[in-house]
């Protein structure tokens, strides 16, 4: 049992996490294939390549020796067939490889929703190394790129706009909403976004969409026409409507397929010993509210976790906690925890409270039921919170009048920040009528520890 | 803006190229009856070596150091020969040639630098500081609105280890060599600061003076660039007013002015082994035979090291002293900024720095325990090693070579801790203390990490901080300043540097926040 192999495909946070935790509890043989590149590196971080915040190398968590060392072995190919029945996987340059188990972690593509001209030259989306490469090649400066336009609102959008303008490129931005990102977030924070995406002197077009990418003599993109009759000429256009699971090369596998890899509670697909997570999984059933294909760095890393120890004898279904999530806006740190909905997906018994800094960029909102006061989560926009203690009083089920009053516990921002828990809570004492006083910081109640 | 910017470089050029040119520079010439007035005051012993002077030096007129200095090491030289062949060993000089070339080029200098002081010292340092002041504050407007500043360093020539930054790193080292070694061409240095020395200490400036003003001068100016880059980052504001106030109050003005009242030379903040010759028998003497005052300096210097460094580190961690007190911290944190992105992240550097580190800690106590034997004992040797021999290997591998020419020569290569990291035994004293015994920690948010390496990147000390964040673990390493910049880098408030209980510092991550799994069933199956 022991010299049996596992095939990872895909060399990303899940296949990588995978890896890693099979090696911690097994003696298997561990093989991940990549197309994208040698070794793992962290695509949360290619924007900060482009901006000269680091060098490619410093996206590689882990040193070159590291895989040898762990006998993680590494093939840079693509695989282009899966056959189940054969256990067999065959590469595009080297030979097959024969597995025992198979886990799929090949990760996501840009959408591409059928626009006229969207495989001209300069069409790009930004999410492999490869994407990073061309846009380096296509947008070095602002003298070979007069004007980026990017199309689709979302959190790779508007990083995609930050790298663009950090070389000085006039950016237009499509975005399909009313307001940036207003599916997620709530109606005043989205506003604050919209602000500040304007602050960077980003041409926001919103509700706009796009019609048409023109093509110049050599089939590379010269402008855009938008669905309002707009013609913007370019040099650079992002597609970056969101992901979709990267799965093509699975069609006719027998693998199960829908939008992705369709998997059950415990990552397993329909045929035995294959496996998928991170991206490109589609859970059969959604998890509580979280969707059924997740592309978000953490719940990679915790399927890759999970299905390390099914795979090592230790079966285990994939169980994420309460939701939780990051992101920057430009300048604009974002945190949430438990869930916020927007006005789109809010039910009637979920009532908001929203705070915002009267002149800083700076807001809260806090959501609850209505009717037994229960907290439900928290968005935080230029504070931090403490993970820990948000979660737990999720698990706790506390009111949101236990989360007021002991806001200060939860505060993570740096040593000396402006701290802005006063002014938070008699806003919510003026809205909600009550009288809390904010307690102060107890390491007690935030290590949980029984005082003594 | 930008042609103030680069209005300002120019200026800043001219400046250093006037600073730099000076060395070489110069008319040196002593009359007959000055070189006797500063032999007699002077009080050396040879009769001979003023002989050689009065025939070789005064009368004559030399263009810069480079003629004087080889006359006076010559007759230096000729002099201690005869006397050692006549066993006259009371008339030997000990005084190193490049010092006396030195002593007697502050004495020699006539002409244009000497004479013109203030005019130099704005040719030299006022244009260096407005220079630099006018590139750097256009920032305030250019860098736009609050945030996260790194856009482009990577890109950039200077702080991509581009020729740009090799210059820089030869001419420090070049100047520190000067500086350590051939004190005789910092003469004209020394000019353009007298009336400053001589309104705060009531002597004349000499080539530490030059070094402890341009420290000063420095750190203030790339602080103000430090000021405009975190502007939004209060930790880092507090942190730089800090390192700034006690490098001009501590190191510079309160030694100065203890002179001027009759007092020892002393740096309260300076700690030893960092202050590796505190103990050494000369410090010793001159404290006790300087009254009360020296007594206190005694009690202090000894309290600061076993007491106050220790228990504040339990209660801040190191960073108390390394970023918010140190001068070499200081310096790191100011001047050293742009290039902190150069430490080196690898495994293998992290192996090496804890055997340098420990090893010049293990030296410098060494050392000093020898020195105090030999202070109580009154001889000159510990089993048959010479005191002095250790010494003085101590001072020029550890206190000139590596914590001078190494420690900030080697910024724009290898970043700007090379000497906090690998060389500073107190750093490895309070390394220690914060390693095992402190409440100082950097939490780790849960799950929230993305693994994007912003924070073991602008790392200065070289610290892989993601491998810890990525897996949840709080951050506990001997090596941290806690210079705040990776709380600052991320991008997901990941980090937080903070103080509290010291049980539940080093945090449980078998399983990472997020994963909800039956802890039970867990560890029951290990």
């Amino acid at each position: 049992m022991s010299t049996e192999t596992i095939a990872i495909i895909g060399n990303g946070i899940s296949g990588i996490t995978a890896a890693r935790h099979i090696r911690k509890l097994s003696d298997r043989r561990i093989v991940v294939i990549s197309a994208e590149s040698e070794y793992f590196f962290s695509r949360t971080a290619l924007m900060y390549v482009y901006m000269g915040h680091m060098k490619f190398e410093h996206t590689q968590p882990y040193e070159n020796w590291f895989w040898k060392k762990n006998r993680i072995e590494l093939v840079h190919d693509r695989v282009e067939k899966v056959n189940p029945k054969r256990k067999e996987l065959l590469l595009k340059k080297g030979k097959p490889i024969t597995y025992d188990k198979l886990i799929i972690a090949t990760g996501s593509k840009p959408n591409r929703f059928g626009w006229p001209g969207q495989h001209l030259k300069g069409v790009q989306g930004l999410y492999s190394k490869q994407e990073l490469e061309q846009l380096e090649a296509d947008a070095p400066d602002k003298e070979a790129c007069h004007r980026a336009v990017i199309v689709g609102g979302g959190l790779i959008g508007i990083e995609l706009a930050e790298m663009l303008r950090s070389r000085e490129i006039p950016v237009t931005f499509l975005v399909r909403e009313s307001s940036f990102w207003n599916g997620v977030l709530p109606e005043g924070e989205s506003q604050m976004i919209n602000e500040h995406i304007r602050e960077h002197h980003i041409d926001l077009r919103l509700g706009t969409n796009l019609a048409e990418i023109l093509s110049d003599a050599n089939g590379r993109a010269r402008a855009v026409v938008t669905d309002k009759g707009e013609t913007i000429p370019c040099n650079l256009v992002g597609l970056t409507a969101g992901v979709t699971p990267n799965i093509d090369f699975l069609k006719g596998s027998g693998i199960a397929l829908n939008k992705g890899v369709l998997v059950n509670r415990h990552l397993e697909t329909n045929i035995a010993n294959v496996y998928a997570i991170g991206d490109c999984a589609e859970q059969e059933h959604p998890i509580g509210e979280r969707r059924s294909v997740e592309a978000v760095w953490y719940t990679g890393r915790m399927m890759g976790e999970t299905v390390a120890y099914t795979i090592c004898g230790k079966r285990r279904p994939y169980n994420p906690g309460h939701w939780f999530n990051s992101a920057k806006f430009l300048d604009i740190e974002y945190q949430t925890y438990g869930w916020v909905k927007s006005e789109r997906s809010r039910g009637e018994d979920e009532m908001h409270f929203h705070w915002r800094h009267p002149e800083e960029k700076i807001c809260i909102t806090a959501a609850f039921r209505t009717s037994d006061r229960k907290f439900l989560g928290i968005n935080t926009f230029g504070i931090r919170m403490r993970h820990h203690v948000l979660d737990r009083w999720l698990s706790e089920e506390r009111s949101v009048d236990y989360v007021m009053e002991h806001l200060k516990d939860a505060n993570f921002d740096p040593e000396f920040y402006r701290p802005y828990e006063k002014d938070i809570i008699s806003h919510y004492n003026k809205t909600m009528g009550t009288q809390i006083i904010p307690k102060r910081k107890s390491w007690m109640r935030i290590l949980n520890q029984p005082s003594s | 803006m930008k042609t103030l910017k680069q209005t300002g470089l120019v200026l800043f050029l001219i400046g250093l190229a006037v600073f730099s040119a000076l060395p070489l520079l110069g008319t040196f010439s002593l009359t007959s009856s000055d070189l006797e007035k500063w032999s007699q005051a002077r009080g050396t012993k040879s009769e001979l070596f003023a002989e050689a002077l009065q025939q070789e030096v005064a009368g004559k007129t030399f263009q810069g150091m480079q003629e004087l200095s080889p006359v006076v090491a010559e007759a230096l030289n000729e002099v201690n020969t005869i006397h050692r062949k006549n066993k006259e060993y009371d008339k030997v000089i000990y005084t190193k040639a490049t010092d006396m070339a030195a002593e007697i080029g502050k004495q020699a200098g006539t002409g244009f630098i000497a004479e013109n002081k203030g005019l130099m010292w704005w040719a030299t340092f006022g244009l260096g500081i407005l220079g630099a002041l006018m590139f750097i504050l256009p920032n305030v407007v250019l860098l736009g609105s609050k945030g996260i500043k790194n856009n482009g360093i990577y890109h950039r020539n200077a702080t991509n280890r581009g020729w740009i930054a090799w210059v820089v790193f030869f001419y420090l080292i070049a100047f520190y060599l000067v500086l350590y070694f051939r004190p005789q061409y910092a003469v004209n240095w020394t000019f353009l600061v007298d009336p400053i020395s001589e309104t705060l200490s009531g002597n004349p400036a000499g080539h530490w003076f030059v070094y402890g003003f341009m420290y000063c001068t420095v750190m203030v100016v790339m602080g103000v660039r430090m000021y405009i880059k975190y502007r939004h980052n209060r930790y880092q504001m507090i942190r730089t007013t800090s390192v700034l106030f006690f490098q001009i109050v501590f190191a510079f003005l309160i030694p100065e002015i203890m002179v001027r009242l009759q007092m020892p030379y002393y740096d309260f903040k300076n700690a030893f082994p960092l202050d590796y010759d505190f103990f050494f028998q000369w410090n010793l003497r001159s404290l006790i035979n300087s009254g009360g005052i020296g007594i206190f300096i005694l009690v202090w210097g000894i309290a600061l090291t076993l007491i106050v460094v220790p228990v504040m580190v339990y209660f801040f961690g190191k960073r108390w002293y390394c970023s918010w007190v140190c001068g070499c911290g200081g310096l790191a944190e100011t001047l050293g900024d742009p290039y902190r992105q150069h430490s080196s992240k690898t495994l293998l550097s992290w192996r090496i720095e804890r055997w340098i580190v420990h090893g010049v800690l293990v030296f410098a106590v060494g050392m000093t325990l020898m020195t105090l034997y030999s202070f109580f004992s009154d001889t000159g040797t510990v089993l048959g090693i010479k005191t002095s021999g250790v010494q003085n290997t101590y001072s020029l591998l550890i206190g000139s070579i590596f914590a001078g020419v190494i420690g900030t020569g080697f910024y724009p290569i290898f970043g700007n801790r090379v000497w906090c990291r690998f060389g500073c035994p107190l750093a490895a004293y309070l390394g220690l203390v914060q390693r095992f015994k402190s409440r100082f920690r950097i939490t780790t948010n849960g799950g929230q990490c993305i693994s994007c390496g912003n924070c073991s990147t602008y790392c200065e000390q070289g610290i892989d901080v993601r491998a810890y964040a990525q897996k949840g673990e709080n951050i506990i390493r001997a090596s941290c300043v806690g210079c705040g910049v990776c709380a600052a880098v991320c991008p997901r408030g990941v980090l937080k540097l903070e103080n509290g209980p010291v049980k539940g510092r080093i945090n449980p991550t078998e399983i990472l926040l997020g994963n909800d799994v039956d802890l039970i069933r867990l560890v029951k199956e290990k």
